[in-house]
């Protein structure tokens, strides 16, 4: 299955050779290119399958990169990028989504889970201690001294 | 005509998976003996069925049968013999066909092993699994029907996609397949418990095999996967978090946490009800995924079942069972009696803890998966989720969950002694730490993730070899004594130390992909560059053809010092017949690691444009899984996890005199 998905997104790239960063688009500022390759993989290249635009060989995540590299040398922040990048593109651009009203429970989700769980599992233990300290009553204490005492039988 | 038979019995199995679904549940619900014991042999009828099916589409993919639509558009006269097989499941229709033949495979085996079974849990199990088949063979029949024969014949095939010509990805989805399905026996087992309403730890060592088969599938499937995605899309990444990847994580995850808690019930007849939860839930999410990459809704315009009638009827038969097993949990589990308490600080309050964070991080990565999908049919927004989220959620409950394995692995059963685990752990602790300060201080300015993640992966073996010792560790005893004890411990004890130190390869592997190092320069011939430790120099650009395709070599010469190491090549090929162009990458492994090479563009005036990469300890990556496959294997053929010869075999002779651990 994952192989026919792979096919096909590969299909894709294959119908436009071009290479994910090139050697002419690197930037000399180590620095710089450093952060352009951290701004562009958490960026998602819009015409590819599930890939960010630093590992896409389609021309235009090789715009996008081109672009970022171009606002890092002008001086913006990685914020002003990536907010200049949703304004034009919408949200469907960043692969890391931002907190907001829409993915309220995206964010909280595993959090949320881990924390009932944790929380059930706590109360559960509680009980089993809780029932393991609760004490035989009368009937089932007779009934106990009944079966010892029929163990005890040499016949048995 | 062979397709004929195949088609005329493919629809026969549907009649009589029909079969082995109704009559045997009547007899379970009636405690007809007779109607129970057509389980049995319908199962082992379907299974004939669907394999002559299988036989006749395979036959007509070797024999090249052009009048056959769906051997037009995937095979060719002139392919290998492996690729005419493997060109079955290299499509939606055949694959289906496999996917259903492993299904009808697995019930076959459960009732051909089935001599010790409860009869009416066998009717109910069978009954189950005739019913899942029977509605993916209608699926088939209806709208997957690889049988298709053409009108207008073409005199030759459209060839299978080259892509898919490799000796790997023929045999990923099968792999793959065997996990998905495998889980099915464990969904089975637990709907026919709650039918039969009882459960105890006989069910559970019923259950075991069978999931950790489908585990071992599933973990070797994953793992080819990802290296083929690796050596194959030529970028050197081993996971992306696509969502057809996910789709294979989350039942593995899930599976990983029912084959801890079905432990916990053979051992201790504990938790019971959580484990049956469990067991549906894990089956759920491999329909999911077989939903998911089916159906087309997440990969839209690229899915070749683009064809809205697959995915609404997928998505039918994903809610009759996934709704109709847990309408029944919620309706019967209540009544299954709970048994075995046990101290949360002991090893079943350990493997709570690791069902607990497995189940969580499955949640994450489903919820990362759909939510996308979700909130686009609510409001319209479009967003994505990507490698990022899943790094800041899944990842860190792995890692705190792996923290967690040895002392888990050291606890001892119903009441554990945390203080007592803690100073056995103290060498295996100060190993993990010795590890992180020695790879902190060779790395010097090195992101500080790598040498905890070595620490983590140092951590998770020392604590297996803790486990190993521990139990065949006793003061006064020779050490020529103390090995034998280790080697006679059961292999189930030592599957389990296998497999939680080959995740601590993995981890290991994992974490060095922070030291790799990427090179990107255009060369020209004899010109070298430095990748790592080792220097690189083109040794030429030069034109090639081979069976099947053409392309354009470039070669480098590797060298480590002054010393000449070997050559790489990494080529652009034409595959002839599409035309389609492909980047072959060069790998070549020293040690742990690896070197590759994967070229951007050959220039006219022999330049080189070239990407290179150093990735040490990459093997480990795939390495790691592999041992913990091992590890299930070894597990899987401890005489315990034989319930019929353990009883028989008592019976019969005398048992092998054994080393009590």
């Amino acid at each position: 299955m994952k192989a026919a998905l792979r096919l096909f997104f590969l299909a894709w790239l294959v119908v436009l050779p071009a290479y994910a960063v090139e050697p002419d688009e690197v930037l000399q500022d180590a620095t710089l290119e450093a952060r352009a390759r951290a701004i562009s993989s958490e960026l998602r290249c819009l015409v590819c399958q599930n890939q960010s635009i630093d590992d896409s060989h389609a021309p235009l995540a090789r715009d996008l990169r081109v672009l970022v590299r171009q606002k890092l040398v002008d001086g913006e922040s990685d914020e002003a990028i990536s907010g200049f990048l949703v304004d034009r593109y919408g949200d469907f651009i960043l692969l890391k989504p931002r907190f907001s009203a829409d993915t309220l429970v995206l964010w909280l989700a595993p959090f949320a889970i881990l924390m009932f769980g944790g929380f059930a599992l706590f109360q559960v233990s509680r009980r089993t201690l809780h029932d393991k300290a609760a004490p035989l009553d009368q009937d089932e204490r007779r009934k106990l001294t009944a079966l010892l005492d029929d163990k005890d039988k040499p016949t048995s | 005509m062979i397709v004929e038979i195949g088609h005329f019995a493919l629809i026969l199995a549907f009649a009589t998976a029909l079969a082995q679904t109704v009559l045997p549940m009547w007899g379970a619900v009636s405690r007809d003996p007779s109607l129970m014991a057509m389980a049995r042999p319908s199962a082992l009828i379907t299974f004939g069925l669907v394999l002559i099916a299988y036989g006749a589409l395979t036959m007509a993919y070797i024999g090249s049968d052009f009048s056959v639509a769906n051997v037009v558009m995937n095979s060719h006269s002139s392919k290998p013999l492996i690729y005419k097989i493997s060109g079955v499941w290299s499509n939606h229709e055949g694959s289906m066909l496999l996917w259903v033949m492993i299904l009808v495979l697995f019930a076959a085996l459960v009732a051909l092993r089935s001599a010790e079974m409860p009869e009416r849990l066998l009717a109910s199990v069978l009954s189950v699994e005739g019913a899942i088949a029977a509605a993916f063979l209608i699926f088939i029949i209806l709208t997957s029907n690889p049988f298709l024969r053409l009108t207008d014949l073409p005199a030759e095939g459209q060839g299978l996609n080259p892509i898919l010509e490799d000796p790997g990805l023929a045999i990923h989805p099968p792999l793959l397949y065997l996990g998905y399905v495998g889980f099915s026996v464990a969904f089975s087992f637990a709907v026919g418990a709650l039918i039969h309403g009882r459960i105890d730890a006989v069910w559970a060592r019923f259950v075991r095999p069978w999931t950790l088969l489908a585990w071992i599938f599933l973990t070797l499937g994953i793992a080819m996967g990802s290296y083929w995605a690796y050596y194959e899309l030529g970028w050197g990444g081993w996971w992306f978090w696509d969502p057809v990847e996910n789709a294979s994580l989350m039942p593995w995850l899930m599976g990983t946490a029912l084959l801890h808690s079905t432990v916990v019930m053979e051992k201790r007849d504990a938790l019971k009800v959580w484990t049956i939860l469990l067991s549906i839930l894990t089956f759920s999410l491999s329909l999911l995924g077989t939903f998911l990459v089916r159906s087309g809704v997440i990969t839209s315009v690229h899915s070749f079942a683009s064809d809205p009638a697959r995915g609404i009827f997928i998505l039918g038969i994903l809610t009759f069972f996934i709704g109709g097993g847990l309408v029944l949990f919620a309706w019967r589990g209540p009544s299954l009696k709970q048994g075995g308490l046990f101290a949360p600080v002991s090893r079943e309050g350990a493997l709570v803890v690791n069902n607990l964070f497995l189940a969580t991080s499955a949640v994450a990565v489903l919820v990362g998966t759909l939510y996308p999908l979700v909130l686009e049919t609510l409001n319209g927004n479009k967003i994505s989720v990507g490698a990022p989220y899943f790094n800041l959620t899944a990842v860190p409950l792995f890692v705190v969950l792996l923290m967690l394995v040895p002392f888990g692995q050291s606890l001892a059963w119903k009441r554990g002694d945390l203080l007592g685990v803690g100073q056995r752990l103290l060498a295996a602790f100060g190993l993990a730490v010795l590890a992180m300060i020695v790879t902190l201080a060779a790395r010097q300015g090195g992101p500080v993730a790598a040498p905890l993640g070595i620490g983590l992966g140092v951590w998770l073996i020392a604590g297996s070899i803790t486990d190993v010792f521990y139990r065949s560790y006793r003061r006064g005893l020779s050490w020529s004594s103390v090995l034998n004890r280790a080697l006679g411990m059961p292999r189930s004890a030592w599957g389990t130390a296998l497999a939680h130190a080959g995740m601590g390869l993995t981890v290991i592997g994992i974490s060095a992909t922070v030291w790799g190092v990427e090179t990107l320069a255009v060369v020209s011939p004899n010109e070298a560059l430095s990748v790592g430790p080792y220097r690189v120099s083109l040794e030429q650009a030069f034109k090639r053809t081979g069976q099947g395709f053409r392309e354009e070599v470039a070669r480098f010469i590797v060298m480590e010092g002054d010393q000449a190491k070997g050559s790489i090549e990494t080529s652009k090929r034409i595959h002839t017949g599409r035309e389609m162009p492909t980047t072959e990458a060069g790998i070549v492994t020293y040690g742990l690691g690896q070197l590759y090479a994967s070229v951007n563009d050959i220039l006219p005036d022999g330049k080189v444009s070239i990407r290179f990469y150093w990735k040490p300890l990459v093997t480990l990556i795939w390495g790691g899984a592999l041992v913990m496959a091992f590890g299930g294997m070894l597990s899987l053929s401890d005489r315990r996890a034989r319930i019929a010869v353990s009883v028989k075999a008592r019976r019969t002779m005398p048992a092998p005199s054994e080393v009590s651990a």
